[in-house]
Order: C-alpha cells, then structure tokens, then sequence
C-alpha cells in the first residue's frame, strides 16, 4: 500500500527528450527477480552507467547536484512502451516522487498512481523554466501547485494519492454492485462466464 | 441512441457504476505472463486476497522462456528460471489455466488468445502487457495494464477507468500490393506521432482496414500502443466469426449463435461522433521502416533518411549511426529478426517464407525465426514452411517473445544493426546499444538475403 503523499521540496533532475520509454527507464535486464524492490540500482541503467557498472559522469541522474533529488522533469510522452510497473517501482525505490512531463504513456500514468508517485501534466515551456531553476522546487498537491504553476489532476486520482489508498480495498466495498451486474448480464451473455 | 460507437458499446455494456468520477469496467477476461503476472499473483497471495474468477484467468510462458529447441525452464537470462517456477506455482496456487513451456497451445499471449478463442468480440480483457490492444482486431475491449491493476482485475472482476475518447482512422480506399498492415499502422504513427493517439481509444476503420484478415487486423491494432493510444479496435465481421467458430474457448451450438446475434450489434452506428477523426488514404502507404529510435521515425524504403526536426531526432540518428541524407536501402544489416506479438502469426511466416524460397541468406547475417505459438509453429511445419527458412539460413525456434527485447539472456550484438518485424526500436531493447529497423515480415526476408535493408520489389527487381 502507497504511503500518503506529502509536499515536496527538492532539485529537479532536468532530462526534456521527448518518448522516455520504459524500457529506458528500467531496461528488461535489470528486472531480475519476481518482486517489486531491488529496482532502485537498474534505473536508467543503459545511460547511468558505463562499461563495467561505473557511474557514467556524463548522465545528469550522476550530476552531484542532483544526488536525493525527489523530482524529475522530462519531455513528452514520458514513460511510453512496456506495461512494466518496474519503471514505477524503479523510480520511487531511487527516490523520485514527482515526475513533471507534458505528457505520459497512459499505463504509466496509472501505474504512479498506484504507487504513490504523482505524475503532475505541464506545457513544456513550464517544464523548462523550472529546470532552469537554481533553488530547490516545491510542490503542494493539496493546492495542485507546483512552483507558481498551477496543474490540474483527477479528483480521485488527488483523493488516492493524498490519503496513501488501495484501489482494490476501495473497489471491494462495491462488491454487492459487481455480483448485480453478473446477475444481470449473465442470461444476456452466458458464453463471458466459463 | 443513434449515434454511439463501437468503442461507447463496449464501454457501456462492462460499467458496473461510476465512482468517484470514474467507471468501475467489468472485467471478463485476464491475461498473465511470467515477467508482469507472476508478481500480480505473488503480491495477491501475499496481502491475502483471492483470484475471485480462477475460470476467467489465463497465464503464458513467452517473455523469459528461451526459444531455444530443447528447452528447460532454465533459462539464458540470469534469474530468469525463478520467474518461469515462481509463476507456475503461483498460477498452480490461484487455480488459474497455464499455457506452460511443454504444452503444445503455449505462446505469445496475444498470439494465443485468439487461438484458444479466449478473446471474443464483445468481451473486455486485461492483461499487464502493453501490447494487449492486440485483441481489438476481434472487436473486444483489450488493453495493457500495470501489474497492481491486474491483481485489481483478478481481485475483484472490474477495474476502475477514466473513459478514454474517441477516434476513428479511416483507411479509405485499398493498399497497393505489397503493402501490408505493418506498413499502415508505421505510416500513421509516421504522421501523427508517437503520441498521437494518446488518451483515445482508436476505431480502424475503412476499406483498407476490412481488407485485411485477422492476422494483419492483429498487426494494425497491436501497435495502437506505439500510437500512444488506450487501444484499438475493428469492427467485428464474418472474418472475424469464421476466425473463431471451432475454437477451444469460442461459445459452441446454440449459444454460438445467440453470440453471433449479439456479436452483429458491435459496430458503430451511422452518425456515431467521435471525438477525433484521422482519414488516411490507403493508396499512399509505401513499404516502410523505421529510422530512428521511436515508431515515428519511419519512412518509405525508397526514400532518402530525413533530416532531423527536432535534437531528439540528431539523438537518434547518432545513435543508429545513420546520416540524413543517405538511402536506407544502402544501409547493411547483421541480422534479421521474424518474431513478436507483432507478426509471428502463420500468414507472417507464409509471406516472409515466399520471398525466401529458393534464396540464401547474405553471408555473415545472423537470421532467426521465432514462430508467435508452439500452434503456428506446427501449422508451418505442417506447410513445411521450416524447411524454408532453415535452408534459406534461418535459424527455426520454439515459440516465444524471445529477441524481441533484450532480458539479459539472449540479444543481438554491441551496436549491432537488426532489422526486425516487432514493434519497438528504443535504445539497446535488442541488445546492448542495438539498432533495431522495424519492418515488415517480408522486407526482413528481403534484408536477410539481400544483406542490406531492401523491400521485396527491390529484391525482385535485382535478381530480374
């Protein structure tokens, strides 16, 4: 179960290309065992590291400015590709919290939400006036504020990611509903129902 | 109501009840693999929770497992037989249907699905794999999902969804010959870009679209992902019900035809809206290929690489090590790949294996055949189709995702330039910095012999 999410204040870890997909953010190689942890070291690990498993000084995620940075700005389309919800759990296990993009591949989008990372939608000239930011940048969800710019979230998605909820307890509590709509349809479509 | 479409009758027909602003979906049908399923299943178990439908949910063996002929469980990917034991047992645990490695309907989950007549029109089905939108071709309402979704899915039957919107692509007019479905779905990611379908839940449609068989319906849909879109969809047809009639989990009798006289309301209706209408015309589709390191950066094989538009474009040219300007059918491969969700379905492999008969693979090319299912790979081998590509110089595999993406295990060489019927061309997803061309089945059979990237009238017209 995600913790609730509280404000954040952090650097911002610049990386604007646009189509960041998921195989980039954690490479299928890096996904060595079935469970959720251990993700954390494989991020990025096509570009973090270098030949060797040395930390490629060129890659920003290595910048010492950027050490226990909580946010992450990107480019368009962030997290597009593979349904891995590794990337997600990769990326909180580093310690992002936030990832600001113009947009995001649609699994990805709910996959932080699942987990407790609020993925904030910003036109891109925003996206780059923050990253030319020098100060730590702070971030109120309650208040869907970032910085000074305003961004727009789902009522529910905010209600989730604010109280650290779990989906299934939540849809569990419908269960009555569910099993009305298999009385209901079951006649109607018997061959669904194996 | 006059006016819905396809995808709005879909969507009504499986909502539960709205909550909180979105829509509690009835799922009927859930999809496993061992990379993304067996966490979903162990996590499940974990927090205590039952798969509440064990009869509506089915599991494969297509990411991990090698495709090596003898095959184990042990795999080349290190760890990777922990993922192959860790998703039996728990699928043997959670009593759900396991298409494992020695059972002759194990393959591709979206390759294996329809054969098993698992998806049907009408039916909404999940799986946490991106390229579940596969199984729109069938007129279903499928799409990739996470996999703490997925155990939602299986805990509970439903899933909650913000509605999608919707698009209709109209592929008017016909394809010229040679031109397939992998051709069109490159071409209009080609226009609109890899994010162009983002947030909508696409509608194909169109004579060009109707043309196709279930197979290219299968190849168009499957990279509605790769368009960035919720999924894709077709209306279903007689082509459609005659793909499935027979099938082990198709509705058999009389409910086979109370289906079918359901199944014949899942169309749009004549003055459905959508929120977005792309029409395309059919004729201007060339055999194509991509260039770069994004779907989108695809082009005609008879054309010239672009200049770059954008520094994400520069990026991509560096790292594919290409130049603007320079003929892609000049440019030399090391291999060849014939695999994936994408085409490795029987007609794939007929057409590759039309182009390969009679010819020889160019020298120093490594050249694989990875068959979608174990199924398809007995229904070429029935053909004899193997005997092709083995003497052509392809390799012949058991069926798998295989080199699709690199996993750690198997992959293609440093730098290596691989021209590939999949769906995905990102940095390294091949092999360690990889350059991946995706193409159609036929122009890799076409590269493998010629050594260079080259369309099958290329290849034609050389040896004339």
């Amino acid at each position: 179960m995600p913790k609730p999410f509280d404000n954040v204040s952090s650097f911002a870890v610049p990386l604007l290309r646009t189509n960041i997909d998921t195989d980039a953010i954690i490479p299928s190689r890096e996904m060595k065992r079935v469970s959720k942890k251990g993700l954390g070291e494989g991020l990025f690990a096509a570009w973090r590291y270098s030949e060797g498993r040395t930390e490629n000084p060129d890659f920003i995620l290595n910048h010492p400015d950027y050490k226990n940075a909580h946010i992450l700005l990107a480019g368009e389309n962030f997290g597009c590709g593979s349904s891995r919800e590794h990337a997600v759990w990769a990326l909180a296990e580093y310690g992002f919290r936030v990832i600001v993009a113009p947009s995001y591949g649609g699994i990805f989008y709910d996959n932080c939400i699942q987990n407790g990372i609020l993925p904030i939608r910003l036109p891109i000239n925003q996206i780059e006036t923050l990253a030319e930011l020098t100060t730590p940048i702070s971030v109120d969800l309650k208040h869907q504020l970032i910085e000074k710019y305003t961004f727009e979230i789902s009522k529910q998605h905010k209600h989730m990611l604010i109280n650290g909820l779990d989906a299934i307890d939540l849809t569990l509590q419908h269960m009555t509903k569910i099993q009305k709509f298999e009385t209901m349809d079951k006649p109607q479509r018997p061959w669904v129902y194996l | 109501m006059s006016n819905r479409t396809l995808f709005d009758k879909l969507w009504d027909r499986h909502k539960v009840c709205e909550l909180d602003g979105e829509d509690l979906i009835y799922i009927d049908r859930v999809f496993l693999h061992e990379r993304t399923g067996g966490i979903a299943l162990v996590s499940m178990a974990e927090a205590g929770r039952q798969v509440r439908n064990p009869q509506n949910v089915f599991c494969s063996m297509d990411h991990i497992v090698d495709t090596f002929i003898g095959r184990t469980d042990e795999t080349l990917m290190p760890g990777g037989s922990e993922f192959i034991r860790t998703t039996r047992k728990a699928a043997h645990k959670a009593g759900i249907t396991i298409f494992d490695i020695d059972d002759n309907h194990q393959g591709i989950v979206h390759v294996i699905s329809p054969e098993q007549g698992i998806v049907l029109p009408g039916l909404s089905l999940v799986c946490p794999d991106s390229h579940t939108c596969t199984q729109g071709a069938f007129g279903a309402l499928a799409w990739g999902i996470g996999s703490t979704q997925a155990e939602h899915a299986m805990a509970t039957s439903t899933l909650r969804v913000e509605r999608p919107l919707t698009m209709r692509v109209t592929f008017d007019g016909q394809c010229e010959t040679g031109v397939t479905a992998k051709d069109m779905i490159l071409h209009l990611i080609g226009e609109y870009g890899a994010s162009g379908g983002r947030g909508y839940a696409i509608e194909f449609s169109g004579a060009a679209v109707e043309a196709l068989d279930m197979e290219g319906r299968m190849t168009l849909c499957n990279m509605a992902v790769e368009f960035g879109a919720f999924t894709g969809l077709i209306t279903p047809d007689e082509k459609t019900y005659s793909y499935l009639k027979g099938r082990p989990y198709a509705p058999k009798g009389d409910m086979w035809k109370q289906a079918i006289a359901e199944w014949k309301n899942l169309s749009s209706d004549i003055n459905a809206s959508f929120n977005r209408e792309i029409i395309i015309n059919a004729a201007l589709v060339s055999p194509s290929i991509t260039w770069g390191t994004s779907p989108a950066q695809m082009m005609p094989i008879s054309a010239k690489i672009p200049d770059p538009q954008s520094e994400t474009d520069t990026k991509s040219l560096t790292y594919m090590g290409l130049k603007s300007g320079q003929n892609i059918n000049e440019v030399s491969i090391d291999a060849a790949f014939i695999g994936s969700c994408t085409n490795a379905r029987l007609s794939d492999l007929r057409r590759a294996a039309a182009v390969l008969k009679g010819r020889k693979v160019h020298s120093h090319i490594k050249a694989i055949c990875v068959p979608g299912s174990t199924q398809v790979k007995q229904q070429a081998e029935d053909e004899g189709l193997h005997e092709i590509f083995l003497a052509a110089g392809f390799a012949w595999r058991e069926a798998g995702c295989s080199m699709c993406f690199f996993a750690g295990g198997e992959s293609f060489g440093l730098r290596e330039r691989v021209v590939s019927s999949t769906n995905r061309n990102f940095e390294s997803r091949q092999g360690p910095q990889t350059r991946t061309h995706i193409t159609s089945p036929e122009t890799v059979a076409a590269s493998a012999v010629a050594g260079h990237i080259c369309s099958v009238s290329m290849l034609e017209a050389k040896n004339a």
